[in-house]
């Protein structure tokens, strides 16, 4: 099968600046797919390149097989893109806004679906509001149902949740969650990592414009081997240990070590420190530290 | 996954060209001929009686052709560009360029829409005019070919504004430095023949004055340019603009980074 996104020595430079440094990735059909890095890592460069927004340097980039440069009508087609930027036409309504989208893609009776669009994503009591009256989420949801009006089998989202209330990013999961299930390709971008755990069966990570990891979220975590032991005493560790943990708010002391072959010695430290164990936890660190980690301590947002 | 072959989108894009001019058309088309209006009444009042240009013509009937064209090419200009503007600073270019809309698709649909609306409001201030000047039309198909050539014209150049400008004052200026001055010093006023030779040397070599010569010829067979002769000049200009701005849109000059 060929791949939904095939990519290969991507650069793009802006002047001295290297936005992208060589990226070769490929996601297969019906991935859900988590791109992340900090701000500026080149996510929305790269996700550019595919929508045709943005010239590569060198390098290629192919939707569904069709190069996004040589064949980009063939390639636009097989993607809907929700762009970063909260952007609307303050001329039109929600539903004229999805015709003209529609119409682009040259389909002109496409109701019955932009009707179904629509109805997922809520909007179907604003279908004859004008753009400009919307709140911002609401806009999101538009921008989102754009994206959605030629039932592209490969969909983008360049931070779908940003600004958008709970309850919505719900929904909005759980529609977005349906299209995969229908097969759909999704790749998305996102600052909130629990979001990208859960979801996303693979995880790529950039960094200054090159992939610094890529792998399951459960293969990226134990890969990094760091354990944390969380145990509640009974009375209070001697100071030397004391400083060693940080108490969290459940009152437990966590103890970080390197790796699970330090648990043992850990708990004989506190055994001969005459510390009495009253419930013990070992944890895995979470994507968010997986990430931290792997970007050197340079903090997301 | 199997797709019925979709057609263009380009039906799509003057659509929403023409209804969103369509959608604010008080200030579009009624401003625009009011505007006509004010200065076929106090220009016409102040010279009807010194001013003679051609024989068996009033200067307020000379003076409507001018102000027709001059409506005409203002506007079909103010569409593109400020669409364009419009669009690239708020970001929703990003709809258009999404799709697979070829750039002759892009070209298309802007110049077109922006034709229409100048086609318009020309002949708002030509129906209006009517009402009270008494004008010949004497050669109907030039009145056409002109009307038609100078929007394409205006429309073009308004599609190079929009794309050069990253904001509304770059635009504001090459409206007052250019468009402007273009069109007040190409005769819609005055016949060139009534200016020093050196100005009228100079009129020659500005594109507007054979739109608006050949425009007025086409009204009362009169022009200080054999029609023939300006229809060649827009058509040359208008295809050199034409291959200036496909070639811009093809390389994605400061549209796609
Ligand atoms: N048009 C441009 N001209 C010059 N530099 C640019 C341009 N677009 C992006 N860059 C630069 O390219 C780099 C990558 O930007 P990009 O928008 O891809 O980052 P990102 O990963 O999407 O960040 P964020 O999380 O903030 O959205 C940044 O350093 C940015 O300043
Ligand atoms: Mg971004």
């Amino acid at each position: 099968m060929i791949p939904a996104i095939d990519i290969t020595g991507l650069t793009k430079r802006y002047r001295a600046l290297e936005a992208l440094g060589g990226v070769d990735l490929q996601i297969r059909q019906g991935e859900f797919f988590g791109l992340l890095g900090p701000n500026g890592a080149g996510k929305t460069t790269l996700i550019s390149i595919l929508a045709g927004l943005v010239r590569p340097t060198s390098g290629s980039a192919r939707v569904m097989g069709h190069d996004v440069v040589t064949e980009y009508r063939a390639a636009r087609r097989m993607l809907g893109v929700v762009p970063q930027e909260l952007v609307f036409d303050p001329f039109f309504s929600v539903r004229e806004t999805l015709r003209i989208q529609s119409g682009y893609f040259g389909l002109k009776k496409n109701d019955d679906w932009i009707d179904e669009v629509m109805h997922h994503l809520n909007l179907t009591d604003k279908a004859d509001a004008n753009m400009r009256a919307l709140s911002g989420g609401m806009k999101r949801r538009v921008l989102v149902a754009q994206a959605l009006v030629h039932r592209p089998p490969v969909i983008v989202l360049d931070e779908p949740t940003a600004g958008v209330d709970v309850e919505l990013r719900q929904g909005l999961w759980t529609f977005i969650r349906r299209l995969n299930a229908d097969g759909h390709t999704i790749v998305l971008t996102t600052h909130y990592l629990e979001e990208a755990e859960t979801m996303c069966n693979r995880i790529g990570m950039l960094k200054q414009g090159r992939l610094v990891a890529l792998d399951t979220p459960a293969n990226l975590i134990r890969r990094f081997h760091t354990v944390y032991l969380k145990v509640r005493l009974e009375g209070e560790p001697p100071a030397a240990l004391a400083a060693r943990a940080s108490v969290d708010e459940a009152g437990r002391h966590c103890f970080k070590l390197d790796n699970y072959g330090d648990v043992e010695g850990m708990l004989g430290a506190l055994r001969a420190a005459g510390c009495r164990i009253v419930e013990m936890e070992v944890a895995q660190p979470d994507l968010e530290e997986v990430f931290v980690n792997i970007m050197g301590g340079q903090a997301q947002q | 996954m199997k797709h019925d072959e979709p057609g263009s989108g380009f039906g799509t894009l003057l659509y929403k060209e023409l209804l969103r001019f369509w959608k604010v058309s008080f200030q579009t088309i009624a401003a625009p001929i009011l505007t006509a209006m004010l200065y076929l009444l106090i220009f016409g009042h102040v010279l009807e009686e010194h001013v003679q240009v051609y024989e068996n013509v009033s200067y307020t009937a000379f003076l409507v052709p001018g102000l027709v064209m001059m409506s005409m090419l203002q506007n079909a200009f103010a569409n593109s560009s400020s669409s364009l503007i419009q669009s690239k600073v708020t970001g929703n270019l990003v709809f258009v360029l999404l799709p697979p809309l070829s750039y002759l698709e892009f070209y298309g649909g802007y110049v077109i829409a922006a034709m229409i609306r100048g086609l318009i409001v020309g002949l708002g201030v030509l129906l209006v005019s009517i009402g009270f000047v008494d004008l010949r039309l004497e050669h109907p198909l030039w009145v056409i070919l002109f009307a038609l050539g100078g929007t394409a014209i205006l429309g073009t150049l308004g599609v190079i504004a929009g794309i050069w400008a990253d904001k509304f004052d770059q635009l504001a200026a090459f409206q007052n430095f250019i468009v402007m001055p273009l069109t007040f010093l190409a005769g819609v006023f005055y016949s060139i023949h009534s200016l020093p030779a050196f100005w009228q040397d100079l009129s020659h070599l500005n594109p507007f004055f054979y739109m608006i010569d050949g425009f007025r010829y086409g009204f009362f067979g009169i022009s200080d340019v054999d029609p023939r002769l300006s229809f060649a000049v827009v058509l040359l200009f208008n295809t050199a603009l034409t291959a200036t701005t496909l070639a811009l849109l093809k390389r994605g000059y400061k549209l796609r980074h």
